[in-house]
Order: structure tokens, then C-alpha cells, then sequence
């Protein structure tokens, strides 16, 4: 089986999500680019556990468990993202450094 | 009259048999009553005393009652059959050591007992009186109690650490009754000045209880003294050193030459006070040491040596302190000053081996120096003041306080046949016989020290007498005879003063020798076994031409009311001066420069020379403070400290500006961090 | 019962005030009347069974554990729950419940600002739980853990309570308040120490064959020369630097002064009568017995930074105008004594630290339960403006004379025995040791109670006596009320208790002492 298909399509899925990362302002698309990187480790997983052959399915596995946690990961920032819209009308990214010193 | 006659031989004799004892009975058993009975009711007066009739004084008359009684009662039995007892309970054990709480009836004790409960029965008396109408009467009692009490647990220490515990209780409540108007900042001043002076000798006492009880392995002075008797090698590589440093403790509280200047100014305490410290509590307590540790001084190969500075010690005490007594106004002064010299009499006598002689001038001592006190104390609660110049000619005035001080400067001038001059003749004798013997020379220069003191304490005390008593009435008031109260107490201590010397008249009558004696081991000391009358009739000689010079100085000052203490005009000169211009050089060449430059001299050097030495110690120590405080504490360790703290918080104040809040520049710093490790594991691989 | 003797009676002595804090935890915090009994009850039920274990105890075979037990704990580690009193423990245990039961007691009425009774009360017992603790553990582990529970109680307790005056710091450009200054201070001080403690400990378990926590078992290796040569010296050391800081003992003593005049009353007590024992404890309990050699390698620097803590603490004490910090620099002299008698390894060195803490416990925290009802009446503790106190307030003012007599030693009262037995014990030390060192620590340390004499008299001189200064006239005072008498008395009658009779304390130590010192150094 050939591998590097896959390794490239993850490869550009990654870093598309990167870029949407460190670019976009809504704070809901830098949640969806997330997902988009995530989305781009899950097909390593999968396309590297098939490879090795693994017994346990090791790979499919973790990528079950990587879908789970962005699933809950998405419906917590999400609802973050709501709460702050709904106190300061913007989702801008770059409004928000409640953290800074 | 076999037993006569050979008391009647002639010469002396050293060293004596240890006699057979009886263990004093029940009496002897309950004597730990002695010391308990007065803190009890210490306690009792403190949380019961205003509520009783008499405001507490009761109780510590009681209490002394008390133990006059038992005193005297051991005394008489003593007497009789000489006891040697010693009682203890264990109150700690401590790996090999033994801590006990114990009471030691022997003649030493026994005399000390019985001269406490007296005097202390005539003063706490006298100070009913005295005190009457006092802002603070029931705590005066119960300190005066505590005082007393203090001092029997010391006198019936059978132990060191025993010892300790009074010696320091005694500092204690010194400590209270000299500062006892305390409102005053002098009288406190002066109640530090005494707790800490103290403090400083027991430095040595500290130190020379350790020594010796660790070297022993047993504070017990019977252990000790048997130590010593048996030749103990480890004992005595270090006896010199532990001798020594509690010869100093000693020092402290006998107040001797150069730690003696706590006493005068302790006269700021009420006159009872003074009466009683000078007579029994506290000043005693030293020679009662070094009488209690005596073989240790006496027997060879032991702390021997140390007897040369004990001697050295006491005679200048003896002489320079006498000195001052002739230049003071305050006739509480004069009497602290020659407490002071008398006390050097007896650390002199114990220098010189003369145990015998020694506790027999503390013991006389007691009686009429308690008695000035008192007597003094009754003038100034006439007069309102301590000053002889404010008094004069109250001899008509207050006739029995007149008679029984000139009782007690009679029996302190040694005048025969008080009871001053054959305890003082005593010590004259020992010190002749030590210059024959391993004194030598030095015994022999100490020996006309003491002679002159004699001269000079008949001189000041004569002139205390004339200033206070004749002449005309210089003060303000009214003055009249105290109370009853007041006088009953001085009229017991004066025929006391007058008979307590029969106690010890070398051939005809030994027994204040013997009773001392009853101790378990042979002291060791040599005592007069005859009159030596050459030795008395010169030491009497001296006393009364000590008198006869105050008289020639004060009298005729006195009488005509002039220049009456006026000494740096010598005017000595009238009656024999066409006879003998002789007198005049004495006059002039002699008196003149004693009682003028001389002792204002030593009068200074204890002011500005030893006194700054005490408050330079104080300058010194708060100087170094700052520094070590100041300097180094505050400026150099906690520097250190703080600029670790300082330095952290610095570093997260430059450092927090990274810290931009926002997301997407850490999302950045973190991608180009993995990128950077990426990168830097592909160049190592 | 027996029961109580197979280790619950200790867990109980230990536990009972962590369930009485957790109690008064629940409780609404407008219930304050209830928060105190709560906490005074379990308080009282403590320092009962503390005293019925005295009771009870074996004086004769004071060198055994005895109402102990020895159950699995943390088994991955070996650490279990190994608890039990001997006679060294046994004063320490019983002091430290009744200080604490008093403090309940004075702080009926005396609440520091901000009022907040619950948190104090929660605070005061968890600390307690951590002192009873470490006077009971005979594991390492829980011997750490106790020792570091102490510190989050006190560090709150002056953090929040504490002294907000401002103060300016040599080497800080801001001020500070000095309850935030003092409560770090503290609070990083003993960490820093129980650090190097921490790694000591660990030490001693990867060395030990097989590896173990327990007390009893390494002082058993230790004695056999487990430990000896340059490791034994590392883990000295680090045991030092630990109890050191805690003593504490001259350089490592500037938290104290700090942290005792920024504490609230019932904190400087807690910290004067109990806290600093621990580190003494620590000496005896852990270094002497595990590591002997090295104990006598580093006697003579104990013993000559002892002297030097004695003499520097009474000048420094000199230089103070603040009364409660003079008191605190007092501290710094008495705890130079404790560590002189340790440094002695004899039996009457180590007898004589025991009861110069008991005694310092007992005298010093009644000095600090003074001086806080001072402040509280004159609102300053400056001792210029003081004066005339025994005029305005005679129980007060006696009661501090009192005091200071007995913290400068005098016989007859507590102090004394601390003091002279510590002489007395470094004029002859262990055999071995430098007797030109020992003797001269003796003879300045002799010194030093002259010194120590001279500040007490002039604090007295200063704050009880003379004339109330124009300022205090006219004003109402009230002497000392119920609830203050009720905590003292009992300290009184306990510094002297122990002053006249004080085999109350050497009858249970001595028989351990004599056995720690024959085992450990044949002596």
C-alpha cells in the first residue's frame, strides 16, 4: 500500500488549518480550522495504522478518540465564543486579551 | 579544771577533731519548715494580706517569728550537743546527677538561721512602724518575706544548685525592695544597678559550681568537702579555677572591692530594707559561701592559693570603702560604707583561715549593724530626711534612739566590751598568727590595714554620731522618739550588740567556736586559744583613738554649731597643739590628707573611675548592638535576602511584556517552536 | 484501655482538632459562638487525652515508643503510619495542646482584624493537627508532611491577621506591608529548609538496605555506621539546614523577628511556644539518633553558632524600642541555649534542651499573650511611649514582671533549669569533642545571661515602672479580664511547677535521653 497520497493530503489539510489559525478573526473559524488540523492528524492516523498493520487497530482507535475530544472541544469553544459575543458584539479574535499582563 | 586549764594555755592551735554529733532530733528533721514557712506565707500575703486586719504584716511577722524561734531553739541545742543533719528530696535525677531540694542543720546553718530570724524578727517589727501609712504596705511585707525566705533556702542549701536558687531568689528580692518606689526612675536605676552587678558575679559563681560539681560528680557539699579531705586528684587539678570563680559570685553579693558599688546606691530602698540586707539577707550571703566551701580554700593542694587574693580583696575593701564612710552626708551612706569595710574585715578573716573569726564578725556584725540601720531609720522618720546636716542635736529629742546607736557605733568601733571588739580582735589575732605562718608578709601588711580600718571606722562613726546627735537642730520639723514599735526592736539589738561578743572570748569561753564547728568535716582553721593582749589592747587602742579624734573633730564643731563637716579646712589643732605641735603634723600630715584628698580621691575613683567602668560596659554593649544590629543584621543579611526576592520580581517584571493575550501570537510562537525543534532534530540527525 | 495505648489514643491527640476544624468549616460563619465551643471542645478533648497519655505513661521505660502503632500506609514507598511517644516527645506533645487550648481561650474576646472568627479558629487547629503531628511521627514521610502542614496555617494567619504598617526595605524600591513582607518571609525560609530536609530524607531511604522511611529502623542502620563517611556529612547537612531554619539558629534567624512582630498575638505564641521546637525535635529526634558520627563532627559549630546566637540575640535585643520584637529577638538567645545543650551530646545537654523548650514554650508565649494585651490597650508598641504600666494596670504589669524574671532564668522558675543545665552539660562534653570550645561556649554563654538579665530589667525598667507618661493620663484602663487570666494562669502555674519541682519534665526525658546517648554514642 502506498502511503504518501494520504501523508500529502494530511500534510496540506494541516496546514491549511494553520494558516486559518494564525490569519482568520472570527473566532469561529480559527475554531474550524482547528478542526481542519485535527481532521489532518486523524488521516495519519488512520493512513499510518493500516500501514504498520497494527493488531490492536491502535491507530483507528486514537483517531476515534481525537474525533471525540474536538467534538467536545468544538461545543465548549463554541459556547465561548457565544458567551463573548453576546458581551462584547464582536467574535474578533484580536479584541480579545483579557489575558494580557 | 583539766578542760580549763588546757584552754587556758597559752598559743594557738590548728585544726580540731571532728566532735561527735547528735542529728538534731525531731528538730532537725522539721527544720525544712525554715525556708518553707516564709514563702508560704509570701504567698499568702500576696493573694490574703489586705484583706487582714493589719494589712499583711502579721503574717510576716509570723513567718519570723517562726523562725527565730526554731533558730534559736536549734542554737540552744546546738550548743548543747552540736548537730550535724542533713534532709533532701530528690527532684530530678539527670543521667548520673541527683538534683535535690534538701536542708542542712549544722552549726554553720544553725547560726545563720538564728541570726536571720532575730535581726529579722527586730526588723520586720521595727518596719510595722516604719512603713505605716506606705502606698504599697502589703507588698512591701510580702517582698521583706520573700527576702528573708530567700535567704534561708540558701543558708539551708545542702547543695550547689540549691544554693543557686536562694542566691538568685535573694537578687530578686533585692531587687523589688530597693526599687521599691518605683515610681521614681533613680530607686529603679538603682535596682538594676544591684540585680545586675549580681548577675555579673554570678557569672563566676555560675562557673565555679560547674567546675566543681562536674569535676565531683556531685553538688553536695558533703561530697564535695569529704572530696576535698580525701585528696581528690581530679578535684584538685581544678580547684584553683573553681575556687576562685566562686570566690567572685562571693564577691557580688558581699559586695567586695570592685563590686561593691551596688550597696550604697541599694540605699534606695526603704531603711528596714537596708537594715535587713546589711545585717542578715543578703551581704552575708557571700562569706556564708566561702565559710560553707572552707576546706576547699584551707587545705593544701587545693584552691590554697586563692586565700592570697581573698585576703587582698578584703583589705581593700576593708580600707578604701572605709575612707569613703568619713566624706558622705547621707547617714545611710556612711553605714553602707562601712558595711562594705566590715564585710572586708570578714573576707579578710577567711583569707587570712580564719574560719572561726570570720562568721563570728558576721554574726556580731548582724546585730549592731541592723541595729544603726534601724536606728538611723527611726532619726529620718523623725527628721524627713537622710541628711546629718539636716539633723543635729537629737540626742534630747529622741533619747533611746540616741542610746542605742551609740551603742552600735561602740560596738562597731570595737570599743571592749562590745560585742565589735572581740570579733574584730579575733580577726586581728588570725591575721597575726597567718603572718607567722603561711601568710608571711602579706598577712602582716593586711594585719595594719586592718588596724587602721579599725581607726578609721571608730573615727567616721564618731563623727556620725556627733553630727546627728549633738550640736543644735539644724532641720525643719518637730522631731520626737518614734513609736514603741520602733524602739522595743532597737533596744532588743542593743543589748544584743552588748552581749552577742561573750559568745567567743578566746580562753575563757569558746563556744561560738565549737558550735560553728559542728559540721561533718574538720574545717581545718586555726582560732585564738588565749587572749592575745597585746594584739586587743592595740586594736582597742586604735578604735578609741579613732573616737577621741572624731570627738577632737566634731565635737567642738558641734557644740558650736560650726563649719560642722567641713573637711577640707583641717582644724584640728586647739587643746594639745602648744604641747605637742607633734599633734599637728598628725594633724595635717596624716588626717588632713585621709579624710581630705584621700578619700575624696577614693570617693572619686569610685565615682569616675570603677562606676564609668560599670556604665562603659553598658555604652559599650548598646554601641555594639547597633552595629550588630543595624549594620550587619539589618543592612548585611537581610540585604542578601531581600535582593533575592528583589531580583526575581525584577526578572518577572521585564519578562510579563510577552505575555500579549493574544491567542493567535501564541498559536504563532508555538507552530514556530515545533518548526525550530523540527528543524534543529533534523540537523542533529 | 487498651485501645488508647495501640495508637489511638495518639491518633486521636493528633486528629481531633483536623475533625474539629473541619467542623467549624461547615458551620455558618454567623455562628460564632458555636464555631468557639466547637473548636475550644475539641481543643480541650485533645489536650485531655494528651494528658491522660502523660498519665498513663510508662515513666519507667521512658525510652521505648509506647501508645503507638505501626500500620502500611503508603506501601509503594515503604512509608507507613508509624507513630508513638517516648519521654522526649511526651513534654513537647503536652505543651503543644495546652498552647493551643489556651489560645482558643484568649481568643474568645481578642480578635484580630479583619474579624473573621471561623477562619482563625479552622487555621489555629489545622495548625494544631500539624504540631501534635510531628511530636508523634516516627516515619520520615509523616514527619515531613506534618512539619510542612504547619506552615500554610501560620503563613495565613500572619498574612491576613497580621501588622499592616508599612514598612520600606533595604534593597525593595516599594514599601510593603509588613504582614505580607513577614508572612513570605516565613513562609520561603522554611520552605528553603524543608527542601534541603526533603533530599536528606530521601537520601537516607535509597541508602538504607532495605529501604525504609522509618525512624527506629535508621537510627538502628545509622548506629551500625550505615551512614558513615562523606554521604552521612551531605545528608547532615541538608538535616541542618532544615531544622537550622526552623530553631532557628544564628545566621538563619531573620524571619523570626519578622514574623513574630507581624503575627497576630496568638500567632507570635503559637510560633514562639511550638513552631520553633520543632526544628530542636528534629535535632534530637532525627539527626542525633541516625546519624551519630556526624554529630559529633559538627558539635563544636553547632555549639559555637549556639553562643554566638546567644550573645547576638541579647544585643540585638538591646537595640529594640519595639517591645513584642525584643521579645522576639529574646527568642533567637533562649533557642542558643537549647542548641548548646544539644550540642553537648550528653545526657544532661540534651535533658537541658528539652526543658529549655518546654520552659521557653511556656514563658515565651506568655510574654507574646502580654505584649498582645499590651498593644491591644495602648495601641502602640513602641516602649519610648510606655511607661508606668504596673500603675495603670497592676495584674498586667505583674504578670510581665513575673514573665521576665522567669525568661532571664531565675531559679526556682521554669527558665532556669534550660540555662544552667546547658552550661553545665558543655562543660563536660561528649568525650571526643573539643573541651577549649565547649568550656569557652560556656563561659560566654554565662555571659550571655548577664546580658540577658540586662534587656528584661530595662524592658521592665521602660514599660512597667516609673510614671504612666502624660499621654495614657486620664484614660480608663482595664486590667486584665477573664479570658486573659483564664489562658495565663495556667502557664503561670506551670513555669512554676516546673521551677520547683522539675523532675515533672526530666522524670520522662531523662530515661530516653540516657538511652539515645548510650546508643548513639556509647556515652
Amino acid at each position: 500500500m502506498i502511503v504518501n497520497q494520504f501523508l500529502v493530503l494530511a500534510a496540506l489539510l494541516f496546514s491549511i488549518g494553520i494558516y486559518g489559525v494564525l490569519v482568520r478573526r472570527n473566532a469561529v473559524l480559527v475554531l474550524l480550522s482547528i478542526e481542519l488540523m485535527l481532521t489532518g492528524v486523524n488521516i495519519n492516523l488512520v493512513a499510518f495504522g493500516q500501514y504498520i498493520q497494527d493488531a490492536f487497530l491502535a491507530g483507528q482507535v486514537f483517531a476515534l478518540f481525537v474525533i471525540t475530544v474536538a467534538a467536545a472541544e468544538v461545543g465548549i469553544g463554541l459556547a465561548i465564543v457565544v458567551l463573548i459575543f453576546r458581551n462584547r458584539a464582536s467574535a474578533n479574535v484580536d479584541e480579545l486579551d483579557l489575558l494580557k499582563w | 579544771m583539766v578542760m580549763l586549764a588546757t584552754l587556758f594555755a597559752l598559743g594557738e592551735q590548728t585544726g580540731h577533731e571532728v566532735a561527735q554529733l547528735s542529728d538534731g532530733g525531731v528538730l532537725a528533721q522539721w527544720a525544712w519548715l525554715i525556708p518553707v514557712v516564709p514563702l508560704v506565707l509570701m504567698f499568702a500575703i500576696v493573694f490574703f494580706g489586705k484583706r487582714l486586719p493589719m494589712k499583711g504584716w502579721e503574717l510576716a511577722e509570723g513567718a519570723m517569728l517562726f523562725v527565730a524561734v526554731y533558730g534559736v531553739a536549734l542554737f540552744a541545742m546546738n550548743a548543747n550537743e552540736g548537730i550535724n543533719y542533713e534532709g533532701s528530696i530528690e527532684i530530678a535525677r539527670i543521667g548520673s546527677f541527683t538534683l535535690e531540694w534538701g536542708w542542712v542543720v549544722d552549726g554553720l546553718s544553725i547560726m545563720m538561721y538564728a541570726v536571720v530570724g532575730v535581726v529579722g524578727l527586730a526588723v520586720f517589727t521595727y518596719a510595722k512602724g516604719y512603713m505605716k501609712g506606705d502606698i504599697r504596705y502589703t507588698w512591701f511585707f510580702a517582698a521583706f518575706t520573700m527576702f528573708a525566705g530567700a535567704m534561708l533556702v540558701l543558708v539551708s542549701a545542702p547543695n550547689l544548685i540549691q544554693l543557686i536558687v536562694g542566691w538568685e531568689l535573694v537578687g530578686l528580692a533585692s531587687y523589688l525592695l530597693i526599687g521599691h518606689y518605683w515610681e521614681d526612675h533613680a530607686n529603679n536605676a538603682a535596682a538594676t544597678k544591684a540585680f545586675l552587678v549580681n548577675k555579673i558575679a554570678d557569672v563566676g559563681l555560675f562557673v565555679g559550681v560547674i567546675i566543681i560539681g562536674v569535676t565531683v560528680g556531685s553538688f553536695r557539699f558533703t561530697d564535695i568537702l569529704n572530696a576535698v579531705a580525701d585528696g581528690d586528684s581530679a578535684l584538685a587539678q581544678v580547684a584553683f579555677w573553681g575556687g576562685l570563680a566562686l570566690f567572685i559570685g562571693a564577691m557580688g553579693k558581699s559586695a567586695q572591692f570592685p563590686f561593691h558599688v551596688w550597696l550604697p546606691d541599694a540605699m534606695a530602698g526603704p531603711t528596714p530594707v537596708s537594715s535587713l540586707m546589711h545585717a542578715a539577707t543578703m551581704v552575708t550571703a557571700g562569706v556564708y559561701l566561702v565559710g560553707r566551701m572552707f576546706p576547699l580554700y584551707q587545705t593544701d593542694g587545693f584552691a590554697i592559693d586563692v586565700k592570697a587574693i581573698m585576703i587582698v580583696v578584703g583589705a581593700l575593701t576593708l580600707f578604701l570603702t572605709g575612707l569613703i564612710a568619713l566624706v558622705q552626708d547621707d547617714i545611710k551612706k556612711v553605714l553602707a560604707y562601712s558595711t562594705l569595710s566590715q564585710l572586708g574585715y570578714m573576707t579578710v578573716a577567711m583569707g587570712a583561715g580564719a574560719y572561726t573569726a570570720g562568721l563570728f564578725h558576721l554574726f556580731t556584725h548582724a546585730f549592731f549593724k541592723g541595729l544603726l540601720f534601724l536606728a538611723a531609720g527611726s532619726v529620718i522618720h523623725a527628721v524627713h530626711s537622710n541628711n546629718m546636716s539636716d539633723m543635729g542635736g537629737l540626742r534630747k529629742f529622741m533619747p533611746w534612739t540616741y542610746r542605742t546607736f551609740l551603742i552600735g557605733s561602740l560596738a562597731l568601733a570595737g570599743i571592749f566590751p562590745l560585742a565589735g571588739f572581740w570579733s574584730k580582735d579575733e580577726i586581728l589575732a588570725s591575721l597575726s598568727f597567718d603572718s607567722s605562718h603561711d601568710g608571711g608578709t602579706l598577712a602582716m601588711v593586711v594585719l595594719v590595714v586592718a588596724i587602721a580600718g579599725a581607726f578609721i571606722t571608730a573615727f567616721y562613726m564618731a563623727r556620725a554620731v556627733y553630727l546627728t546627735f549633738f550640736g543644735e537642730y539644724k532641720g525643719h520639723g518637730h522631731p520626737h522618739e518614734s513609736p514603741r514599735v520602733m524602739t522595743y526592736p532597737l533596744i532588743g539589738l542593743g543589748v544584743l550588740s552588748i552581749v552577742a561578743g561573750f559568745a567567743n572570748i578566746p580562753g575563757v569561753f569558746t563556744g561560738f567556736t565549737q558550735w560553728l564547728a559542728a559540721r561533718p568535716q574538720v574545717m581545718g582553721d586555726h582560732h585564738a586559744e588565749a587572749i592575745n593582749f597585746a594584739l586587743a589592747g592595740i586594736g582597742l587602742a586604735v578604735a578609741l583613738l579613732g573616737i577621741a579624734a572624731g570627738t577632737r573633730l566634731w565635737k567642738r564643731d558641734a557644740a558650736t554649731q560650726q563649719a560642722r563637716d567641713t573637711f577640707r579646712i583641717p582644724v584640728l589643732y586647739p587643746v594639745l597643739a602648744n604641747k605637742y605641735y607633734i599633734d599637728d603634723l598628725y594633724m595635717k600630715g596624716v588626717v588632713g590628707p585621709i579624710k581630705g584628698p584621700i578619700a575624696r580621691f577614693t570617693n572619686w575613683t569610685n565615682t569616675y573611675v570603677i562606676d564609668s567602668v560599670v556604665n562603659a560596659f553598658g555604652a559599650v554593649s548598646v554601641f555594639l548592638s547597633r552595629i550588630v544590629y543595624q549594620g550587619m543584621d539589618q543592612r548585611g543579611i537581610d540585604l542578601a535576602i531581600n535582593a533575592v526576592g528583589s531580583a526575581t520580581g525584577e526578572a518577572g517584571d521585564a519578562l510579563r511584556y510577552t505575555t500579549s493575550g493574544k491567542i493567535q501570537e501564541y498559536a504563532a510562537a508555538l507552530f514556530a517552536g515545533a518548526v525550530l525543534l523540527v528543524v534543529g532534530f533534523l540537523i542533529l540527525t | 484501655m487498651d485501645w488508647f495505648e495501640n495508637g489511638w489514643g495518639l491518633s486521636l491527640i493528633v486528629f481531633l482538632p483536623l475533625v474539629g476544624a473541619t467542623l467549624v468549616l461547615l458551620l455558618p460563619r454567623k455562628q460564632e459562638r458555636v464555631a468557639k465551643v466547637t473548636a475550644l471542645f475539641f481543643a480541650f478533648a485533645s489536650f485531655a487525652a494528651a494528658v491522660y497519655a502523660a498519665v498513663t505513661f510508662d515513666l519507667d521505660s521512658s525510652a521505648s515508643f509506647q501508645f503507638g502503632t505501626d500500620q502500611s500506609w503508603i506501601a509503594a514507598i515503604g512509608s507507613r503510619f508509624h507513630i508513638g511517644i517516648d519521654g522526649i516527645s511526651l513534654p513537647l506533645l503536652v505543651l503543644s495542646t495546652l498552647i493551643t487550648l489556651l489560645c482558643i481561650v484568649y481568643s474568645w474576646n481578642h480578635w484580630p482584624e479583619p474579624h473573621n472568627p471561623k477562619g482563625f479558629l479552622v487555621l489555629m487547629l489545622v495548625l494544631a493537627t500539624g504540631m501534635n503531628g510531628t511530636f508523634v511521627a516516627l516515619d520520615l514521610v509523616l514527619f515531613f508532611i506534618f512539619f510542612e502542614l504547619v506552615l500554610l496555617p501560620m503563613y495565613f494567619m500572619i498574612g491576613i491577621w497580621g501588622d499592616r504598617t508599612k514598612i520600606r526595605l533595604p534593597g525593595f524600591k516599594r514599601e510593603v506591608e509588613t504582614r505580607l513582607y513577614a508572612s513570605i518571609k516565613f513562609f520561603l525560609f522554611t520552605l528553603f529548609g524543608s527542601a534541603f530536609m526533603l533530599l536528606g530524607f530521601l537520601a537516607l531511604y535509597f541508602k538504607s538496605d532495605p529501604h525504609t522511611f522509618d525512624m527506629v529502623a535508621l537510627a538502628q542502620a545509622g548506629q551500625m555506621g550505615a551512614f558513615a563517611g562523606a554521604f552521612g556529612g551531605w545528608v547532615f547537612a541538608a538535616l541542618f539546614v532544615g531544622f537550622a531554619v526552623k530553631v532557628p539558629m544564628w545566621p538563619l534567624h531573620t524571619w523570626l523577628p519578622d514574623a513574630h512582630t507581624a503575627a497576630p498575638t496568638v500567632g507570635s505564641v503559637l510560633l514562639a511556644a511550638i513552631l520553633l521546637k520543632l526544628g530542636a525535635y528534629g535535632f534530637i529526634r532525627i539527626s542525633l539518633p541516625i546519624l551519630p558520627e556526624q554529630a559529633q563532627d559538627w558539635a563544636p559549630a553547632i555549639a559555637i553558632l549556639a553562643v554566638i546566637a546567644i550573645i547576638y540575640g541579647s544585643l540585638a535585643c538591646l537595640a529594640q524600642t519595639d517591645m513584642k520584637r525584643l521579645i522576639a529577638f529574646s527568642s533567637v538567645g533562649h533557642m542558643g541555649f537549647v542548641m548548646l545543650g544539644i550540642a553537648t551530646l550528653t545526657d544532661i545537654g540534651i535533658n537541658a534542651a528539652v526543658i529549655g523548650m518546654v520552659a521557653h514554650g511556656l514563658i515565651t508565649g506568655l510574654l507574646f499573650f502580654l505584649a498582645g494585651s499590651m498593644q491591644h490597650r495602648y495601641h502602640t508598641r513602641e516602649m519610648s511611649r510606655l511607661g508606668g504600666t504596673m500603675k495603670l494596670m497592676p495584674v498586667l504589669g505583674g504578670l510581665l514582671a513575673f514573665t521576665a524574671m522567669a525568661s532571664l532564668g531565675l531559679p526556682g522558675l521554669a527558665g532556669f533549669w534550660g540555662e544552667f543545665m546547658a552550661l553545665l552539660g558543655s562543660f563536660n562534653p561528649l568525650d571526643g569533642l573539643s573541651l577549649t570550645v565547649f568550656r569557652t561556649a560556656m563561659v560566654v554563654g554565662a555571659v550571655g545571661t548577664v546580658l540577658t538579665a540586662g534587656y528584661l530589667l530595662w524592658m521592665l525598667q521602660k514599660v512597667n515602672l516609673g510614671e504612666p507618661p502624660a499621654e495614657w493620663a486620664g484614660k480608663e484602663w482595664h486590667d486584665a479580664d477573664k479570658f486573659e487570666l483564664a489562658a495565663w494562669i495556667p502557664l503561670v502555674i506551670a513555669i512554676f511547677a516546673i521551677g520547683v519541682f522539675p523532675k515533672i519534665i526530666f522524670g520522662a526525658t531523662d530515661g530516653a535521653v540516657v538511652n539515645l546517648i548510650r546508643s548513639a554514642f556509647g556515652g
